[in-house]
């Protein structure tokens, strides 16, 4: 066996991990004030796996350490934007936790290990992997939800995400034993090739494979499993609130994939359906929940319970239109909560939280250019065209027409015309309410200009969506679905 | 092409771009210069689209102007524009309107001047991209994105109720908008993969179901714009709330866009549906004709009256295209056109009270002839209009369409000319009331009569409403092929 052969698909996760234990050590050394070098070290270290992540890039999918890790398009994709994802997230944060006394270097580095797990997660091609990178993930997150220690709210959300995160893993190891006891092998190719060959236990399989996704549907955050989401995206703080919103959706999207595509194609029919459930019953909860919430952040936390909702249908379309969508789906949402949340953080001052929506009161007054931005983003979330937002929505909806499910489609254009009320709510107080505050608004350069890349980056993308929609086809062609 | 520059594409992004510019002048300090920007913007705007009238083609219903990039090739999207004599008119149409929005609002807009002026840009912009589009997801984004100038234009500078306004006027339309998307979707899928607007015409079978789920989707998305009795509950609040611009604008071609989208989508994709359902569409439009003419009536709001007499009036139009003949299409469409110049006008005269008043009510005014002489003939010749005077552009669009209706049933003309004596009630009585008599109040005491500015957009209006009465022909010669090409592609079965 090759060693290097086995090292080089893995190259960008080695070296975040080289680089973690190097930022921890030089951390300790950096006195309160010095902390920004650490910052810079981060994203110096997010450039360095972007970097390498795409000089390790192969046409086709190498498999390595014995068909555990696999890299492929779709995963190098994925990466690179949980790498843009983490980075924009820190530039983002970076004044906020300043003035909160949160800037420090546990953060950063939980951070980057939380990217390490989302990036095994991606990889993964056995359920070992898979759940060593979810639980990498997640333990990381737990901990950053509770790193606001004074904070009863967050201390409160840390524990219940803790539990209810601990039940869901749970219930997925559960699952995934079930299903090497029907096929005999943790192996997402041998499985679904044991499947195909007819397994003598059906009925082993079946539970199985309600326990997966089960797993699956906690982890996205879809109804019926979606409580932990409200109280842990409200009681968090925001910077933490911002990386689980944003790209552990886009692990949780691949590790969704793996499984379901990759392991379980031949029970698709079995799967798909209980898909349909909770995807209607997310976007039905999720945005009728969402209107009656005052708080932004609970609100954006309903919202996302409807887009993931949104983002399975594209697994109920199957095929390459239809995992495409779902991928192109998870990118772009991951943009838009990004820009989202980020402008909660501009918002906010020491000790003032923006995150209600008398907040957002008259901010065309303030600053006509932040409301603008998130007008963008406010009309994207909401599928209006010309922003990106629109796009993510048609092409899902194409793929579950084209598969013949055209009320399932009309069903889920109802809901996200109840969606577009509190979305567009948010615009009508910028735009047509008076301001409560009138404090001058002070936002650092590099999150300014990032917000303005945020938003813009939405329009631009509106305007050409034609090259991200086909990156995401051809990654899930060649990920998914040649073999 | 003209001097090498693609004209649709000058015309949807030239006004824009100016936005953008306007929009870059910023805050206050800086309103004249942005004033004046918009105002070149505008008139530029209308230029850049008279090439479209002087160079077009009055012999074939093709498609002219073509132009055909691709866009998004994963769902063989293209960025496909063109025009033939239905949309032409109405871009210019739109043009046109622009800068007299632009002037209408030049001293009464105070307060963020830049983004005031610039919404209407971007939007003029955006719905030449509605008429223009050949392609239904370039023609649906531009669709869209027309809402969102309008919700900004209603709920930042219109009255005390702008909020529900502007919510009321954006759910209600996009509602139908998502409709229409899931049917252009299930269109493309039946065409074998392609959007264009020309090619879902051209479809050879549609199952009957299929049609009339389609039908009822486009009628969704389309009946809600026009607005058609009952889905137009949401155009006398937005009416009434937005800035006497918006209302211009919604007028003029907001309602245009609605009608043209039964032209270019529902009628030629779904004939066999249009023909099953043509009894309830008439029914509709004869209902919006006499009742809400009947609620037009009633209102003590000048503005509220227009905006039921203007429901009234797309009745006409509707009801014109459902009967099916050349008469009844070509006299819609000039419904159409007049329609845009005559409650375009109306809604500017009453502006013109209002930025002195600041009341919309009837029993606000009276007597207002003693001191708007001016005004007051410019007005009447304006309501005379919105009766349907002979002479006036109004006439022609309901004489034809009645005359087509006789054609078809007697009495579908008969219940449709019953306008003719209901508009000339409500809007002569309105006039009655506000203009003549003795001066009401102080208020009207201290009116002083229209200024240059004002005077210049009434004559500009007033010749085109008097031109298209008395002369009629230019624009019935643009329409005439692409209609009868229209009703011969509707004989054709597509079960």
């Amino acid at each position: 066996m090759n060693l290097m052969a086995d090292l080089m698909p893995a190259a960008a996760e080695i070296f975040l991990l080289g680089m973690l234990c190097v930022i921890l050590i030089v951390d300790l050394l950096l006195s309160e004030n010095n902390k920004i070098y650490t910052y810079l070290m981060v994203q110096a270290t997010l450039l360095g796996c972007s970097l390498i992540t795409v000089g390790t890039h192969t046409n086709g999918v190498v498999y390595a350490f014995h068909n555990m890790y696999v890299d492929d398009l779709m995963s190098d994709v994925l990466k690179l934007l949980t790498y843009l994802a983490v980075a924009m997230m820190m530039v983002y944060s970076r004044q906020y936790l300043i003035l909160r006394g949160l800037f420090t270097g546990e953060f950063m580095v939980l951070a980057l290990f939380a990217l390490l797990g989302m990036n095994v997660m991606i990889s993964a091609n056995n359920f070992v992997t898979l759940y060593l990178g979810l639980e990498l993930l997640s333990l990381a997150l737990y901990a950053m939800v509770a790193l606001q220690r004074d904070s009863a709210v967050a201390t409160e959300a840390a524990m219940k995400y803790f539990i209810l995160g601990a039940l869901a893993s749970g219930l997925l190891l559960y699952g995934m034993s079930m299903l090497y006891g029907a096929t005999g092998s943790l192996d997402l190719n041998a499985i679904s090739d044991a499947i195909k060959h007819g397994v003598p236990n059906k009925s082993l399989l079946a539970f199985g494979l309600v326990f997966i996704v089960s797993g699956l549907a906690f982890k996205l955050g879809v109804v019926p499993f979606h409580m932990w989401i409200p109280d842990v995206y409200h009681g968090a703080p925001t910077p933490m609130t911002m990386l689980i919103g944003s790209a552990p959706k886009l692990a949780a999207f691949a590790f969704t994939a793996r499984i379901l595509v990759e392991g379980l194609q031949p029970l698709m029919h079995d799967w798909s359906s209980m898909l349909i459930i909770m995807a209607v019953a997310s976007m039905a909860l999720g945005n009728l929940s969402a209107i009656a919430q005052t708080n932004l952040k609970r609100m954006f936390a309903y919202s996302t319970i409807s887009h993931m909702g949104f983002l399975i249908l594209g697994f109920i379309g199957g095929g390459i239109e239809g995992y495409g969508s779902a991928m192109f789906y998870a990118v772009v949402y991951v943009l838009m909560t990004l820009g989202g949340f980020g402008m909660i953080m501009l918002l906010s001052r020491a000790g003032f939280e923006a995150d209600t929506l008398n907040d957002f009161k008259g901010l065309n007054q303030r600053s006509p250019w932040l409301a603008f931005m998130m007008l963008l983003l406010m009309f994207s979330m909401a599928g209006v065209p010309p922003t990106v937002g629109f796009y993510a929505k048609f092409s899902v909806l194409n793929a579950i027409v084209q598969t013949g499910h055209t009320w399932l489609a009309v069903t889920a254009v109802m809901f996200s015309l109840i969606g577009a009320f509190y979305y567009l709510r948010i615009v009508k107080l910028m735009y047509f309410d008076a301001p409560e505050s009138h404090e001058p608004i002070n936002v650092g350069l590099d999150s300014a200009f990032l917000i303005s890349f945020n938003g813009l980056g939405v329009l631009a993308l509106g305007m050409m969506p034609g090259m991200l929609m086909s990156i995401c086809a051809v990654s899930v062609q060649q990920s998914l679905l040649l073999h | 092409m003209i001097f090498g520059l693609p004209v649709i594409s000058v015309a949807i992004w030239l006004p824009i771009v100016f936005g953008v510019l306007v929009l870059a002048t910023g805050n206050d300090k800086n309103a004249p210069l942005a004033r004046i920007l918009a105002l070149v913007g505008g008139v530029l705007g209308f230029l850049v689209t008279l090439p479209l009238y002087i160079g077009f083609d009055v012999t074939t219903s093709a498609m002219q102007f073509e132009e055909m990039h691709n866009w998004i090739n994963r769902f063989n999207i293209h960025y496909h524009l063109g025009v033939d004599g239905i949309s032409m008119l109405f871009i210019l149409l739109n043009s046109f309107f622009t800068p007299l929005v632009v002037l209408a609002g030049w001293k009464v807009i105070e307060k963020r001047v830049a983004q005031y002026m610039a919404a209407f840009l971007i939007m003029s912009g955006i719905v030449n991209g509605v008429f223009a589009a050949l392609d239904s997801i370039l023609f649906y984004v531009f669709w869209e994105a027309m809402l969102i100038p309008m919700f900004i234009i209603i709920g930042v500078w219109g009255g005390p109720n702008r909020v529900y306004a502007a919510m009321k006027f954006f759910l209600y339309t996009l509602l139908g908008s998502l409709l229409m998307l899931v049917s252009l979707i299930y269109l493309y899928n039946l065409s074998g993969g392609s959007f264009s607007i020309l090619d879902f015409q051209q479809l050879g079978h549609i199952p009957m179901q299929a049609q009339i789920l389609i039908f009822i989707a486009f009628f969704f998305a389309f009946a809600v714009k026009v607005p058609m009795f009952p889905v137009h509950t949401w155009l006398p609040d937005a009416h009434v709330e937005a800035p006497t611009g918006g209302s211009v604008v919604l007028a003029a071609i907001m309602l245009k866009v609605g009608a043209y989208g039964f032209l270019r989508f529902s009628m030629p994709i779904t004939p066999d549906a249009s023909h099953k359902l043509a009894g309830v569409m008439i029914a509709l439009s004869l209902i919006a004709i006499v009742y809400i003419g009947l609620v037009a009536l009633k209102q003590s709001d000048m503005k509220k009256l227009v905006a039921y007499s203007s429901i009234s009036h797309m009745g006409f139009v509707t009801l014109g295209f459902f009967i099916f003949n050349a008469y009844g299409m070509e006299g819609a469409i000039m419904q159409m056109l007049s329609h845009g110049f005559v409650a375009g006008a109306l809604f500017l005269c009453i502006g013109v009270l209002y930025d002195r008043v600041h009341s919309r009510e009837i029993s606000a005014y009276g007597g207002v002839a003693n001191k708007m002489p001016v005004f007051a003939a410019f007005f009447m010749l304006f309501a005379m209009a919105n009766s349907g005077l002979p002479g006036t552009s109004a006439f022609v669009g309901e004489f034809m369409v009645i005359m087509g209706a006789v054609k078809v049933n007697f009495w579908y003309a008969f219940a449709a000319a019953s306008t003719l004596i209901f508009g000339a009630a409500y809007t002569l009585w309105m006039y009655k009331r506000v203009i003549f008599g003795a001066v009401a109040n102080h208020h009207v005491a201290e009116l002083t009569d229209i200024n240059g500015r004002e005077k210049l957009i009434f004559i500009i209006l007033a010749i085109f409403v008097l031109g298209m009465g008395v002369y009629p022909l230019p624009f019935g010669e643009i329409l005439h092929v692409s209609v009868n090409d229209l009703l011969i592609h509707m004989t054709q079965s597509k079960l």
